[in-house]
């Protein structure tokens, strides 16, 4: 029997905080276009392990970004040749993630600061 | 543009679901085939790879689902969704939905045109700014009934009280209109300066109006409507101050009202001057008689209570500067309401009492369309157990089967408005006279408003209860139970037709109350014989208006001329037409009566002789008036038989004296006694009644009615009676010409309105709760089948089966009965003011509706009766 690799036992995956899968999203496309499976390998890489990336959960919010303008998708060939959905970051995409990067750093650092005043 | 993204990606996905779906397929295959690529590179088989990638991604269908759902576009599908199911339900049993679906037009329909004539006359606003601040002010009569209000009254009033901004008398005027063409009588109004002030409309061309117009001898000014400066001056812009010829004097037009402008109180008139009554006036002048109408306008700030207070107080304590008269003392104080409640007080008893009788109906079409869903929900039993079993959730069946009853709603309401827009031509026809703003009457948003809401109303009151009992199904005995016990289902059945028998009750028994009012109105003696009479109005104009013998001699020649007419067998001249609306009251005096100067107030008659054989009245005692009773021959009078029972102290009143009208005016001799007759309406007390002959009378009348008794036909002789009037004058208008039958029938057309309807309503009612009946036996009957075999394979005798089948049914109706009649008398109560002659609780009519509705139930009662007595065991047994 061959031994499935599997994640680290000390970081248990989690799914990704409600709200934040657009950041996550929206900050891997800015690297580049990218199909489905390789946003989500990327969160998964990059969190290194720590948030998993549900596929239901991915196509859903790709289509919510599609509608909503921040990204386009279109077919295209990927480097082995199969056919895959291809998003790219649009202007308003770009627009968008800057404004939910500076959300995200304001809600952060205030939650530090009050764990920080607790402890 | 996001938003435009989201429209046309949902409509792109709607318009090709399946290109859509196979979108989402061709991706999370790639997505499948990548993971897999990569589990493969981490070192697993391909098969291993493939399972670990399916566990990692889970069911592809179950993401596909949740992809779709994420768009707003899948709420849509799955409401068209819905709907198209529910519509393919429907063309399945076009039987069940044809029935559902007319049932609910019509009821709709006609609640939707009956709201349409109350929402117009009742709850919308009279056109005018500010209609609340506009009331109504009219003397009381002892008991307490409305008198319109003397000039010295509205002096009085308009200058003690602070609760008005102003105030305004007004009464009907009908000028003979005199020019190139033939003459014609208009109608119009004599007006205080400050009227159009009170509605609050001004003039649209030249002026309103001014306090200086409305003075003793002050100048003869006119303001027309917009349809009298269309129809005789053709809009032309420049027509203040050109002239119009009314009666005898020239008046010059001052202005012209706005085509928009309503007249609530006087749809007809066409054309105003002022008042122009005496500020100095004795008791005897026509500025102290009861014939002004009276309208105000609240200052702001002031309710009509405080105004109504205001005045009463006023009424109670007499000024020295106020000299008042006996019979406008205002001793019973004065009534004050708003317009908009004074243009309704007749028709509003009858309207809503119909609104009432719709909406019953209403409620008994949707109890009857919510227990056929109920009875389809008992069929489908099976159908809706297997589905659960298949996963779907209790909100989805409620759902489908909300959509059903909502699809079925919409149909019958869609139909409905087209029923509701006969139904409104068909009310604006049958409509009684009182009827204000007939043209306000029609279909508009507001109406439209309605039926939506009582259409979506009922969709989701008719399809919660099939909802509820279907979604509480539990699964496992329906599915092991088929069909069979629905105990449920039979009691909310029973429930629906106990309430329909009960409403249906209600309806009949007022319908039944209206009708033997009507009845009773009808068996009202008018006090003549109606039939073959031919009446008109004959005016004289201004012109001509000179020596009153002169005068006389007009109205004799005519009565001649007719007379002549082949088919004509006697005519005469009244200045007041029975039923016809006319009133003119003078105070009594009578000779013997010493100290008081009152005794109380009678109907004025001035008639040529021949009158009472023309209308057949007959003599009770004395002599009728004759031709030798003239101008030059002692005065005397004919009065009715009540007037002379009532007011003579049980003296005979022939050969005893009195005087009305002018306070020191001639003594009247009485020479004879006649019957009642009936003047305002056939439901009214018996006033009394003086008759004068017309040369006798201090003035002279240049309106006068011509009654004419004829031997076939009366309407028939009309042209020939008109031609014959004009033989002797051809400038005279001839005016409201009516068949006395006519006149008769109207008098009593707000009630035989609200009855037609009634009656109609009520026997919709009744079909309907005979249908529920039918309806819940019938499926009782096949739910029971294999009960009703095993009894009788035991020996049960269809007469045995019969009575088990009709008692059940009976047991629904009584119960209903039971219930209804407490309502019934309730309801009747309601419409006490329509009911004539008859209790509300009157035992005959309800007797009659509760054996009427036993009946029909009964009847409803046999066929499955009948069906069941006819089961044969053994097929049934078999069955099994």
């Amino acid at each position: 029997m061959a031994r499935r690799p599997e994640p680290p036992a000390d970081e248990p995956n989690t799914d990704v905080i409600q709200g934040t899968l657009d950041l996550l999203i929206l900050k891997t496309l800015s690297l580049g276009a990218m199909h489905g499976f390789g946003i989500a390998r990327r969160v998964e890489q990059i969190s290194r392990g720590v948030f998993k990336v549900n596929p239901g959960s991915l196509l859903i919010a790709l289509q919510r970004l599609d509608r909503a303008g921040w990204v386009d998708a279109e077919w295209r060939q990927t480097e082995n040749s199969r056919r895959a959905k291809y998003y790219t970051l649009t202007a308003a995409g770009r627009k968008q993630l800057d404004v939910e990067t500076a959300d995200w750093t304001r809600r952060v650092s205030a939650v530090a600061r009050l764990l920080k005043a607790e402890g | 543009m996001s938003l435009w993204r989201q429209l046309t990606r949902g409509v792109h996905v709607l318009a090709n679901q399946g290109a859509a779906d196979q979108d989402v397929d061709d991706e999370l295959g790639q997505y499948t085939a990548e993971a897999e690529a990569a589990w493969v590179a981490r070192g697993l088989s391909a098969a291993d790879a493939r399972r670990a990638a399916r566990l990692e991604i889970g069911s592809a269908i179950a993401i596909r689902e949740q992809v779709r759902s994420a768009g707003w576009e899948h709420a849509v599908s799955a409401l068209a969704g819905d709907v198209r199911h529910a519509a393919r339900r429907l063309r399945g049993n076009p039987g069940f939905s044809c029935v559902a679906v007319i049932t609910l037009a019509l009821g709709i329909g006609a609640a939707t045109a009956i709201f349409s004539a109350v929402n117009a006359t009742l709850f919308q606003p009279l056109p005018y700014p500010e209609p609340d601040r506009i009331a109504m002010i009219s003397d009381s009569g002892v008991d307490g009934q409305r008198l319109d209000v003397t000039f010295g009254t509205y002096r009085e009033l308009a200058q003690r009280s602070r609760a008005f901004d102003a105030m305004a008398p007004f009464k009907p005027w009908q000028p003979t209109l005199i020019g190139d063409a033939e003459p014609e009588r208009v109608s119009g109004e004599r007006i205080g300066a400050d009227f159009f002030r009170v509605l609050g409309v001004t003039p649209s061309i030249g002026r309103d109006f001014r306090a200086e117009d409305d003075r003793p001898n002050g100048p003869h000014v006119a303001i027309l409507s917009d349809a009298f400066w269309r129809r005789r001056f053709h809009r032309d812009p420049d027509v203040v101050g050109r002239h119009v010829r009314l009666d005898d004097a020239d008046y010059e037009i001052v202005g012209v009202m706005p085509a928009r402008f309503e007249h609530v109180l006087a749809p007809a008139a066409e054309v105003w001057a002022p008042l122009q009554y005496q500020t100095v006036f004795g008791s005897e002048d026509r500025e102290w008689g009861h014939h002004l109408r009276l309208i105000a306008k609240l200052r702001r700030g002031v309710s009509i209570d405080r105004a109504r207070q205001d005045l009463n107080q006023i009424a109670r304590a007499k000024v020295p500067e106020f000299a008042r008269v006996p019979w406008a003392d205002l001793q019973n104080g004065v009534l004050v309401s708003s317009l908009q409640a004074d243009v309704t007080r007749a028709i509003a008893p009858a309207l809503l009492a119909v609104l009432g009788a719709v909406l019953l109906v209403l409620t008994i079409a949707c109890g009857n369309v919510a227990n056929l869903l109920l009875a389809r929900g008992a069929q489908r039993r099976g159908e809706f157990a297997i589905r659960a079993a298949l996963g779907a959730s209790r909100s989805r069946l409620v759902r489908q089967l909300l959509a059903e009853s909502l699809l079925l709603a919409a149909i019958g309401g869609a139909l409905g408005l087209v029923v509701a827009a006969f139904g409104v031509r068909a009310l604006v026809a049958l409509g009684p006279p009182e009827l204000p703003r007939v043209g306000a009457i029609r279909l508009d948003a507001t109406v439209f408003a309605f039926a939506v809401i009582v259409t979506t109303a009922i969709g989701v009151l008719v399809g919660a209860i099939p909802a509820m009992h279907a979604s509480r199904a539990d699964v496992q005995t329906a599915l092991q139970e088929g069909s069979r016990r629905t105990a449920g289902h039979q009691r909310a059945r029973g429930s629906l037709v106990i309430a329909e028998v009960a409403l249906a009750l209600v309806l009949l028994v007022s319908a039944g109350l209206l009708l033997r009012s009507v009845r009773h109105v009808f068996a009202v003696p008018v006090g003549f014989d109606p039939s073959h009479l031919l009446t008109m109005q004959v005016q004289q104009s201004g012109q001509r208006v000179g020596e009153a013998s002169v005068n006389y001699r007009i109205y004799t020649d005519t009565i001649d001329a007719v007379r002549a007419v082949p088919g004509v067998s006697a005519a005469a001249f009244t200045a007041l037409l029975p039923l016809s609306g006319d009133v003119d009251v003078f105070g009594v005096h009578i000779e013997s009566h010493s100290g008081t100067k009152d005794d109380g107030a009678a109907l004025r008659y001035a008639v040529t002789p021949g009158y009472f054989d023309v209308m057949r009245i007959p003599l009770r005692r004395g002599r009728l008036l004759d031709a030798h009773d003239g101008p030059g021959t002692p005065r005397s009078v004919v009065i009715n038989e009540s007037f002379a029972a009532r007011s003579f102290r049980g003296r005979d009143a022939i050969g005893q004296r009195l005087r009305f009208g002018p306070e020191e005016g001639d003594w009247y001799t009485v020479v004879g006694i006649v019957g009642d007759i009936k003047q305002s309406s056939l439901d009214v007390d018996q006033p009394d009644e003086i008759y004068v002959p017309a040369a006798q009378w201090h003035w002279v009348d240049t309106v006068m009615s011509l009654v004419v008794r004829t031997h076939g036909d009366a309407a028939a002789l009309t042209p020939a009676i008109r031609r014959a009037i004009w033989s002797v004058d051809k400038d005279v208008p001839i005016v409201r010409v009516a068949t006395m039958n006519d006149l008769v029938e109207r008098s009593v057309a707000d009630r035989r309105f609200a009855l037609i309807l009634f009656e109609a309503f009520g026997a919709a009612a009744l079909m309907l709760a005979a249908l529920g009946i039918y309806g819940v036996l019938s499926g009782r009957v096949t739910e029971r089948i294999r009960e009703i075999g095993v009894r009788s394979a035991l020996g049960a005798s269809p007469r045995a089966i019969v009575a088990l089948v009709v008692r059940e049914g009976m047991a629904l109706t009584s119960l209903g009965v039971v219930i209804g009649l407490g309502a019934a008398a309730a309801a009747s109560r309601a419409i006490g003011t329509l009911l004539f002659g008859v209790s509300p609780v009157d035992p005959a009519t309800y007797a009659g509706v509760v054996a009427l509705l036993l009946t029909v139930s009964a009847i409803a009662c046999t066929a499955p009766a009948w069906r069941a007595a006819r089961v044969d065991p053994s097929v049934t047994l078999r069955a099994e």
